[in-house]
């Protein structure tokens, strides 16, 4: 072994796809010699395509990071594992491919714990990999062993526990085929210290991947087929329910012809959102707990609901008894398991969405739906008089104003990364989010510290984007370490604290069902931008709404990462809001007698 | 909304570390309690066969099914509920038996189709094959003989017929590659 201290130079260098080992030196008749288990794991990442992994060392998996000494992957050095896992997964949303994270045996696997639930809860396809302590040692408690093929076994599509140098090509060729088909998810893959050390040959021409118990692609059949188009013909007040499986998929264009050929609006899932442009004049806008007023009664009042690519959660019914009754619905769905799961339909089509719609579109009837459009859009008047951004100025500066002037100033350009909270969901109402991979969010799980790592590793995947983070100040300190990791590895990131002094969620859960007994909400921050300069990074203060324009400009001049502390209403409230259990179209409003309403907003663009 | 019952699912899997335990998870999960499980190897190697009986609805049924399909290592799952499946158990039951009591346990074993396999001058052990049923009527008549001990292996069920389903699972195309 080579001293702990001598850590590997982790040099950057530039790689294409796929066939990195060509032309390289030491790769010399690879076909016959023999290779040690740590330097196949970077053969097959190699192989798969991967460029960057995001980890942190141990004892257990020194082998793996010895032989990362002069690989053409980069390396990023996390400060905490759980850090790993959601920049692996930001990776992952922003680009559709398998993110990778390393992580040592014991609690440095614990410590991807959440990161994996997370991407588990939202089908992000990951690749973990976690050293083990060698297989003599497997069941006796040894320094830093944990079982952690048992921990994840529910939070993972599938694991491995591998123990011998020559299993490890297969099953890492396995676990990212498992990652990325099908309904993707995490995978991890658990391997012994002496497999690592031990060698093996690999094969240079693999053979193809055969699981005989694992059936990723489903089709609908025919009949199924026509039988939704009958219904889509038929219906008076039909609905698209567009959630992530559109953006997963990559079926934003099949969505866009089935709409411009039946003229149906479209609602969108929180994760769905930005799988159908915002700004069309048919999308509605999220559906749901936090969902627009008019989507909400839309969806009770309809007569078909189309959802795609979306799994019909709590916090988007609502109370199933009364959710949507007067509407037959169609659902299309890659995971056979979630069909028929929450809500009972009428056609249940497994299958992959890009290929289920394109042969769907052709059997639909050419057709429009103006009568009903009229109306939803009559359902809109009353809401703009309960915005907060049409009404007057009163010297506060409300999360929203933020929003709304974040979405203006990036010309509704950025990468969006939220946190979770309140700000969360006045990104998802306030941003309008025009193309798919634009917001990412941890939907499922609801991951609080997910935003600023898996920022970071959204703006490695797409190095050319504006990546805007928007995190609570709860949220903030849940990650805050690696702003260290943005410093040290060059990542240019902008990141808008919502401060507001609380865990605003509870406290207002607490404000509205708890008789206002702010239990453990109230926040005593330390000083933010003293914190990001401490990093060697930008830090910015506002506190007034003026302040926004200059210093979104000063965060995006700024050479490295910004932190802007945005200083926001401190007992604002996300409406409209459903009470958990309630019925959708119960939905708790924006008081309108609190003042006047202002026609226009200095930064409105004047569409509602 | 349709009643529960007790439930009889065959699930196929490949022969592997973990497999029962990530299909188990899929009942623990839900806080199921299962009633029955036998597992053991097949007449393919590496597959092994699941019998497994809980109580669930029609819903429940359905979603296990498929939740099931979503493990990896697992080749074929069947719901032989309403299939009336060919169903057998094994118990062992040692039970209390004198001279003057031995003859009347015999006798009734008998009718039972049910075999002693020791005997020694206090108990007998006793071996019987049968549906779930059966077992449960014979234990019922040697109770108040005084059981020392019971062991049941818990119901093993395969569908009647010339087909095999897994058959035609294996022998088709492999899945798809991804992109």
């Amino acid at each position: 072994m080579t001293k702990a201290g001598t850590s590997p130079k982790i040099e950057q260098v530039p790689t294409g796809h796929g066939d990195s080992s060509s032309g390289s030196a030491p790769e010399h008749a690879r076909s016959t010699t023999k290779r040690t288990g740590a330097e196949i794991v970077w053969e097959v990442l190699a192989s798969e395509g991967v460029e960057v992994v995001f980890g942190y060392p141990g004892g257990a998996i020194m082998p793996i990071y010895n032989a990362l000494h002069q690989r053409p992957i980069r390396h990023v050095l996390v400060r905490h594992e759980q850090g790993a896992a959601h920049m692996a997964d930001g990776y992952a949303r922003a680009s559709g491919r398998v993110g990778v994270c390393l992580a040592t045996s014991g609690p440095g696997a614990t410590n991807l714990v959440t990161g994996i639930a997370t991407a588990m809860l939202d089908s992000s396809p990951l690749v973990c990999i976690t050293g083990q302590v060698p297989a003599s040692l497997l069941g006796s408690d040894a320094f830093q062993e944990l079982d952690i093929t048992g921990v994840t076994l529910p939070i993972t599509k599938h694991n491995y526990l591998v123990t011998r140098a020559e299993d490890i090509a297969p099953t890492l060729r396995e676990a990212f085929f498992i990652a990325r088909s099908g309904r993707p998810g995490p995978v991890l893959v658990d391997i012994t210290k002496d497999a690592q050390q031990a060698t093996a040959a690999i094969e240079p021409r693999p053979p193809a991947v055969r699981l005989p118990g694992y059936r990723p692609a489903h089709h609908p059949s025919a009949e199924d087929l026509t039988r939704a188009a009958e219904l889509i013909a038929a219906a008076e007040r039909p609905l698209i329910l567009a959630g992530h499986g559109i953006i997963k998929a990559e079926a934003s264009p099949q969505l866009m012809e089935l709409v411009e050929k039946t003229g149906i609006p479209v609602a969108s899932t929180l994760l769905g959102l930005g799988g159908f442009p915002a700004t069309h004049p048919l999308s509605l806008g999220m559906m749901g707990m936090h969902g627009e007023a008019w989507v909400n009664t839309a969806i009770q009042e309809s007569d078909l609901l189309i959802a795609l690519g979306m799994r019909f959660d709590d916090r988007v019914t609502g109370n199933l008894k009364t959710y949507a009754r007067k509407a037959r619905k169609i659902h299309v769905e890659i995971d056979p398991s979630e069909l028929n799961k929450n809500v009972q339909v009428d056609v249940a089509l497994a299958g992959e969405l890009r290929r289920t719609l394109t042969e769907l579109i052709p059997r639909v009837a050419r057709r429009t739906c103006t009568p009903w459009v009229q109306h939803i859009n009559a359902l809109k008047s009353n809401s703009a008089a309960r915005d907060i951004q049409y009404m007057p100025h009163n010297g506060r500066l409300h999360a929203a104003h933020v929003i709304h002037d974040l979405w203006w100033l990036t010309r509704g350009k950025a990468l969006m990364v939220t946190d979770v909270g309140q700000h969360q969901m006045w990104e998802a109402q306030y941003y309008r989010h025009e193309r798919p991979r634009q917001l990412i969010t941890s939907g499922g799980l609801g991951t609080m510290g997910f935003a600023l790592p898996a920022a970071m590793g959204a703006r490695l995947a797409q190095p050319g984007e504006e990546v805007w983070v928007v995190v609570g100040d709860g949220g903030f300190q849940m990650s805050a370490a690696e702003l260290s990791t943005c410093a040290q590895e060059g990542i240019k990131l902008h990141v808008a604290i919502i401060n507001n002094g609380y865990l605003g969620m509870v406290r207002q859960l607490q404000q509205f069902f708890y008789e206002n007994r702010y239990t453990a909400t109230p926040l005593r921050n330390p000083d933010f931008v003293k914190l990001v300069e401490a990093h060697g990074l930008t830090g910015l203060r506002v506190t007034r709404r003026e302040e926004i324009p200059d210093a979104v400009a000063q965060a995006r001049a700024s050479p490295c990462t910004a932190v802007i502390d945005f200083r926001v209403e401190q007992e604002d409230i996300v409406y409209p809001m459903v009470p958990a259990g309630a019925n959708l179209d119960e939905m708790i409003r924006r008081p309108q007698d609190e003042s006047e309403v202002c026609a226009t907003s200095p930064w409105s663009s004047g569409a509602v | 909304m349709s009643t529960s019952l007790q439930r009889t699912f065959i699930v196929h899997v490949e022969d592997r570390p973990g497999v029962l335990n990530r299909v188990i998870s899929l009942f623990r999960r839900r806080a199921y309690n299962i009633d029955s499980l036998t597992v053991a190897r097949t007449e393919r190697p590496s597959i092994s066969r699941i019998t497994l009986v809980v109580v669930v609805d029609d819903r429940e049924a359905r979603l296990l099914e498929a939740n099931l399909y979503k493990l990896i290592n697992v080749l074929y799952v069947e719901d032989v509920t309403h299939q009336g499946p060919l169903v057998r158990e094994l118990a062992l039951i040692k039970v209390k038996a004198t001279e003057e009591t031995r003859p009347q346990i015999l006798q009734v074993c008998d009718v039972f189709r049910a075999r002693a396999i020791d005997v020694t001058p206090s108990a007998l052990v006793v071996e019987l094959t049968g549906t779930p049923d059966k077992i449960d009527g014979l234990i019922e008549v040697l109770r108040p003989s005084g059981i020392i001990e019971l062991v049941r292996t818990g119901a093993v069920a395969m569908e009647r017929g010339a087909r095999s389903p897994l058959a035609d699972v294996l022998d088709a195309a492999p899945p798809e590659q991804a992109a």
